[in-house]
Order: C-alpha cells, then sequence, then structure tokens
C-alpha cells in the first residue's frame, strides 16, 4: 500500500507537465507609465473600438487616472463627437457585427483579467495568414479566431512554419513575408502599449491599491508591535 | 451630570444582566492557560463574519440581483462606487479567509480532541456552521454572475437530478427554472443576504452558549475544572478577559498584515479567490472548457469526481460531510490530545491531512485518467480515517496524561533557538577585505546545517510515535 502511495506521489508531478501550452512572451505592463497607458488608449480607439467596447471604460477617468487635461483626452484619444463622461462604446452595431463575424466582438474591459498581458501580448503578434479562413488570417494562441488580423498594416504579412512534433503539424515559428509600416520593435513597442492600457482597463485603481496597501501594512505591522507589547505586560503574572 | 449618567446606568442594570452576562462570559470565564497557536482561529473566524457582514451590507447597496444588471453592477461597484473596489475585495478575500480559518479551526479540534465528552454538541454546532458556510459561500458565488459563477452553479444543482425518482423535480425547484436564470440569482440572493447569515448567527450563539456552559479544552486535552483552588477557581484557568482578549488581538493584527497583503496586492490570489473566467458575464449558451468549483470545496469534489457513478459520487460527497459529524462517536480513545495519544492516531491524522490535501489540488484539475485514480486513492484514505476509526482507536496505546496543563516555551524563547540553530548553521570566517578591513561574512555551514537537520527529522520521527 505504502510503495503504490509513494510512487503515485512521485508521479503526481510528472503528469502535470504532460499537458502542453502554447509559450506565452512575457511583456513588461508598467501602469506608472502613464506616457505608454496614453498610447495605448489612443491605439485602443483607433483599431479595436470599431468593433469592441470597453464600456466599464469613461473617457472622463482616463483623463483623472493618467493626470491628462479633459481637452486633450477628447482631441487625442476619444473618437470624433464623443462627450468626456462617455463610456468607451463601439460604433458598431451588435446585430450587423452577428452578422458579419459569426460572433459578436466581446467588451474587452476586463479582457486583461481575464486572459492575462502575456496572453494579450502573444495573440496581438501572433496573426498569421491563413488561406482557408474566411478572413484569412489565423493565430497562434486563438486557433480559429474569428478576429481578422486587423494589425498587419503595421505589423506586416507573418506566415506560420510548421514542423513535426509527435506526429502532429505545429507551428514551428512566425516568418515574415512581407514588411508593414513598422519595425519590428516598433510593432512590439506598439502592442506592449495596448496590452498595458488593457491592463490598466482592466481594474483602474490598481495603483491607487497598490500605493494603500503600504500604509495599511504599515499601520497594521505597528498596531501588531503595541498589541503585541500590551499583551505581554498582561500576561507577565501568568506563569 | 456625572450623577445622571450613573443614574442612567444603575436604571438599565437593573432591568438587564449585562454585568453577569459580562462576567460570565469575559471576565469570570476560565480559560485554560496554555491555548498556543492553533487557538487563534476560533476568534478569527468570529472577525472573519464580522468582516462579511458588513463588507456585505455595503455590498447590497449596489449590487442588483438581475440576471441582466447583476455583473454590470459588481463592476460599476469596482469603478464608480467610491472605496467599492476595497469592499468588495474585502469580501471576496474574506469568503476565501473564512474558509482557511474554519479549516484550521476545525483541523485543532481534530488534533486536540476538542470534539471529545463533554464537548459533542460544540462539533455538532460547529459543523452545522460549517455546512451553513458552505451554502453560503455557494450561493454568494452566483450573484456576480460570471461564467464561474453560472456554471458552477449549473453543475453543482444537476447534482441533485441524479437522485433517484425526485431528482429532477427537484432540481427543478431548487433553480425556480429549468436553467440557472433570473429566479434562480434572485432567489440565491435572498439566501445569500438573509436565511444563510440568520443561520450562521443563531448557531454561532448556540457554539459559543455550548463552549461557555462546559469550558474550553486545550492543547493537552485535560480538564482544568478538575484542579481548583480554594476559591473554586480552576488553577490552570485565566480569566478570558483581559488575557485572551489582549492575546487575541495580537492574532488579529498578525492575521490582517496577511488578510490585508492579499486584498492590497493579489486580490485574486492567482485565479483561487477571483478565479479568472469569472471577469466574463455568464453565457447560458457557452459552457467553459474547464469548470472548477471554488477552491474551498475543491476537496468534495474530487471525491464526487473520483465515484465512477453520478449517484453514489454525490452520496459519497454528502457522506464525505457527515461522517465528520460523526467524530465524536468513531473515536473511542479516551485520551484527548495528540500530544498523549498512540502513534497510530498521529499517522492516521497525518494521513487524512496529506488525503485532504491532495484532493483539493485535484479537484482544480481537469478530471484525467491519471488524476481519477489518484482522486480514488486517497478518497478511500480520507474515508479509511474516519470509518475504521472506531477499530484503530481502540489499539492505540495512548501516553500517560498529566494532571496539570504542561508550560510550552512561547514565541519568544522558541526565537532563542531558532538564532541558536542559525548561528549553528553558519560560520563566520574572518575575511580581509580588499582595502584592509576585516569582515565576518555569513557563509553556510555543511556540518551545522547537517546536525540541524538531523535532529529536525529525529523530532519529527518522535513526535509520530
Amino acid at each position: 500500500m505504502k510503495k503504490i502511495i509513494y510512487t503515485l506521489l512521485l508521479l503526481l508531478p510528472l503528469s502535470t507537465f504532460a499537458a502542453s501550452k502554447v509559450n506565452l512572451q512575457s511583456v513588461d505592463v508598467d501602469l506608472e507609465d502613464f506616457v505608454s497607458i496614453q498610447k495605448g488608449a489612443e491605439h485602443y480607439v483607433k483599431y479595436c473600438l470599431g468593433c469592441h467596447s470597453a464600456k466599464y471604460m469613461r473617457y472622463k477617468r482616463i483623463a483623472m487616472d493618467l493626470d491628462i487635461d479633459e481637452a486633450i483626452v477628447l482631441a487625442e484619444i476619444a473618437p470624433e463627437g464623443a462627450n468626456i463622461y462617455d463610456p468607451m462604446l463601439t460604433a458598431m452595431n451588435a446585430h450587423d457585427s452577428k452578422k458579419w463575424f459569426g460572433v459578436n466582438p466581446p467588451d474587452l474591459s476586463l479582457i486583461a483579467r481575464v486572459r492575462g498581458p502575456k496572453w494579450l501580448y502573444t495573440y496581438l503578434r501572433g496573426f498569421y495568414t491563413d488561406k482557408s479562413k474566411p478572413f484569412g488570417s489565423n493565430n497562434t494562441v486563438y486557433k480559429d479566431v474569428a478576429m481578422p488580423n486587423v494589425l498587419w498594416k503595421l505589423q506586416g504579412e507573418q506566415t506560420a512554419v510548421m514542423e513535426k512534433n509527435h506526429g502532429e503539424d505545429v507551428i514551428s515559428f512566425l516568418k515574415v513575408e512581407t514588411k508593414g509600416t513598422m519595425s519590428r520593435q516598433q510593432f512590439d513597442q506598439f502592442v506592449t502599449e495596448l496590452v498595458n492600457f488593457l491592463v490598466y482597463v482592466g481594474e483602474p485603481v490598481q495603483l491607487e491599491r497598490q500605493r494603500l496597501g503600504k500604509y495599511v501594512l504599515f499601520f497594521l505591522l505597528m498596531f501588531g508591535v503595541i498589541a503585541y507589547l500590551l499583551k505581554k505586560e498582561y500576561w507577565k503574572d501568568v506563569h | 451630570m456625572k450623577n445622571r449618567v450613573n443614574k442612567c446606568c444603575d436604571w438599565t442594570l437593573e432591568r438587564f444582566p449585562l454585568s453577569k452576562l459580562w462576567n460570565e462570559h469575559m471576565a469570570e470565564y476560565y480559560a485554560p492557560k496554555n491555548f498556543n497557536f492553533w487557538y487563534f482561529f476560533g476568534s478569527l473566524a468570529l472577525l472573519m463574519l464580522v468582516n462579511q457582514f458588513i463588507t456585505g451590507i455595503l455590498l447590497t447597496m449596489n449590487y442588483k440581483p438581475d440576471a441582466k444588471l447583476a455583473f454590470d453592477s459588481v463592476e460599476y461597484i469596482m469603478r464608480d462606487v467610491n472605496w467599492g473596489w476595497l469592499v468588495r475585495y474585502m469580501h471576496s478575500t474574506g469568503a476565501s479567509a473564512f474558509f482557511i480559518l474554519i479549516y484550521l479551526h476545525m483541523f485543532r479540534g481534530m488534533m486536540y480532541g476538542s470534539y471529545k465528552k463533554p464537548r459533542e454538541l460544540i462539533w455538532i454546532f460547529g459543523m452545522l456552521l460549517f455546512v451553513c458556510l458552505m451554502a453560503e459561500a455557494f450561493m454568494g458565488y452566483l450573484l456576480p454572475w460570471g461564467q464561474m459563477s453560472y456554471w458552477g452553479a449549473q453543475v453543482i444543482i444537476s447534482l441533485f437530478s441524479a437522485i433517484p425518482v425526485i431528482g429532477d423535480e427537484l432540481s427543478l425547484w431548487i433553480r425556480g427554472d429549468y436553467v440557472i436564470s433570473d429566479a434562480t440569482l434572485n432567489r440565491f440572493f435572498a439566501f445569500h443576504v438573509i436565511a444563510v447569515p440568520l443561520a450562521l448567527i443563531i448557531l454561532v450563539f448556540l457554539h459559543i452558549v455550548a463552549l461557555h456552559e462546559v469550558g474550553s479544552n486545550n492543547p493537552d486535552g485535560i480538564e482544568i475544572k478538575e484542579s481548583k483552588d480554594p476559591w473554586g477557581k480552576p488553577v490552570d484557568g485565566i480569566p478570558f478577559h483581559p488575557y485572551y482578549t489582549v492575546k487575541d488581538i495580537v492574532g488579529v493584527a498578525v492575521f490582517l498584515f496577511f488578510f490585508c497583503t492579499v486584498i492590497f496586492y493579489m486580490p485574486e490570489m492567482g485565479g483561487y479567490f477571483l478565479e479568472n473566467a469569472n471577469f466574463i458575464p455568464a453565457d447560458p449558451l457557452m459552457t467553459p472548457e474547464h469548470i472548477e468549483p471554488s477552491w474551498y470545496f475543491t476537496p468534495f469534489y474530487a471525491i464526487l469526481r473520483a465515484v465512477p457513478d453520478k449517484f453514489a459520487g454525490v452520496i459519497a460527497m454528502g457522506g464525505s460531510i457527515v461522517v465528520l459529524f460523526l467524530l465524536p462517536w468513531l473515536d473511542r480513545c479516551p485520551v484527548k490530545s495528540i500530544r498523549y495519544r498512540g502513534g497510530i492516531y498521529k499517522k492516521a491524522l497525518a494521513l487524512f491531512v496529506v488525503s485532504f490535501l491532495v484532493l483539493g489540488y485535484l479537484g482544480t484539475q481537469p478530471a484525467t485518467p491519471t488524476f481519477t485514480m489518484i482522486a480514488r486513492v486517497f478518497t478511500v484514505i480520507y474515508f479509511a480515517f474516519f470509518l475504521l476509526m472506531p477499530i484503530y482507536t481502540r489499539w492505540e496505546k495512548p501516553k500517560a496524561v498529566p494532571k496539570r496543563v504542561t508550560h510550552e516555551p512561547d514565541a519568544e524563547e522558541k526565537y532563542a533557538a531558532l538564532v541558536e540553530a542559525f548561528e549553528e548553521m553558519t560560520t563566520h570566517e574572518p575575511l580581509k577585505t580588499s582595502w584592509g578591513a576585516t569582515a565576518f561574512p555569513v557563509s553556510p555551514n555543511k556540518e551545522g546545517i547537517k546536525h540541524v537537520l538531523t535532529r529536525l527529522l529525529e523530532k519529527l520521527k518522535r513526535s509520530f510515535e
């Protein structure tokens, strides 16, 4: 009996490795870099908002959190005609999008909390040409995704180079076929800014939360010391 | 003025036994003086209950129990309500913290035999509290109306349909609809904010009244009431107030430090306290790839999945909680505390803890054939711990139990021993630095580490005898 248990315990960590996953690339998310978040917001409105709302986010909140003038937010971030109190809603009709793409493009307010920054970063860089798909593109992390390759003009066109792994065709790497308007570095920077913005939108209070946490923990530490000294004083006569 | 206040106080005290209650339950309630680390969790659980009540009331002020509005209202609390995010995180982290505290509290009871005569009823009330807490957590988890809320509830309620004959009708009756829907959300809200909390309060009251009637157990598992001084006070007892109130405040500070670290720096706790999939609004038409319950249910969920037949699985899951109720009568050993019990119980308890943790881990993983097999082995161990207890506790050879409580080294004495062990494991070789001064850098000492480790292992081995 003991032997069986030990063997099982030894096997336990092995089996967790059995499921293979797509390698996600790490991304340098920095919420204190307001410039990066602001640029990300601009990219979002330019490239994503056409289909994806971020309905829990108001332009006003961006101005407040990033310390930018409301006029600048309206001029540089918000689309033409938007009010500062408006939430970031797409202009696309849900009925139409369902007809065109087969699915409603999801709201992206919380996408960073669902997928995590690494996933988003890898996903946005992982589109490649696939003639068999309705929009001519596919994705390395999200196979057969309904979303077309929106950023192809910037990134250029990529194709997948396949290799055999345990008898199955898997993507080995993505090869750039035609160059985009951005260099590889510029494009990575662009995606990083976009991801930075999405992480911020997922929980706009993050920075404040972490800033406040320091004071709370410091207070509790002091409180703990005083409480301990008080306890010691009371317990002096207990033997 | 002062006279007026005094008169007011007297007026009240003549009509209400406040001082009597205070004395009976605080100032003259004698608790054993040798409570250790494990005795913090009861008062901390009470703190968490209060936390859940206060934050829960605040959340209700902005939450909308409506399938169309629920998800949005939670995000509204997170973004637009002043301090809403803090209240929500306190509530969500509080739910998980509550279970951690309760599991530790129950483990304490199992270690020191706190469920044994004359404290069986305290254990029963405690178990009822645990069941209510599970119901409270399960129903509360539906309220954010995320994908995992929805599908988790769907899976658990569908379990009722496995019951023969009445199953389908029963699950329909619980849901109020053929699927989880607005009707389900509304009734769960009613239960979560009114019915179950009320039951919790009543049970906590009964739990404490029953405890104060017979008095607290202690790490030595002996009755302090058996040795009294000439004035009728237990010699090994000290008044709960002020001694344990000031001590518990230290526990509160330490606990809150960890609690707040989670709230402010890792509110999702890597997807265990707030699941990633629950940030997607509930979609009845899209089943998530992998449905898992909240971490505190996973041991029981793993037991459910380990049994091949659905109905038998439901019975096993229910049984895994029912056996806990029977604990006071399954254990036949007259000695309470693990300190003086035979090695067999110590090993059995250790095995039980391992099986509980492994089952908890397996419950979070997809049910692959290997994992299901492992889950079966540990389900058997889980049940064997309880069902074989009447047999193996009879063979047990307990050690002599002392008449009076023993002294345990306190934190400061332990700290000195720790420093000593650290000193033994390191050396301070004098080293000439480049600018001519002598430094004593701390470097590990292989011999010392070996000594300390052997001592530790020997101690561990001895503690299982």
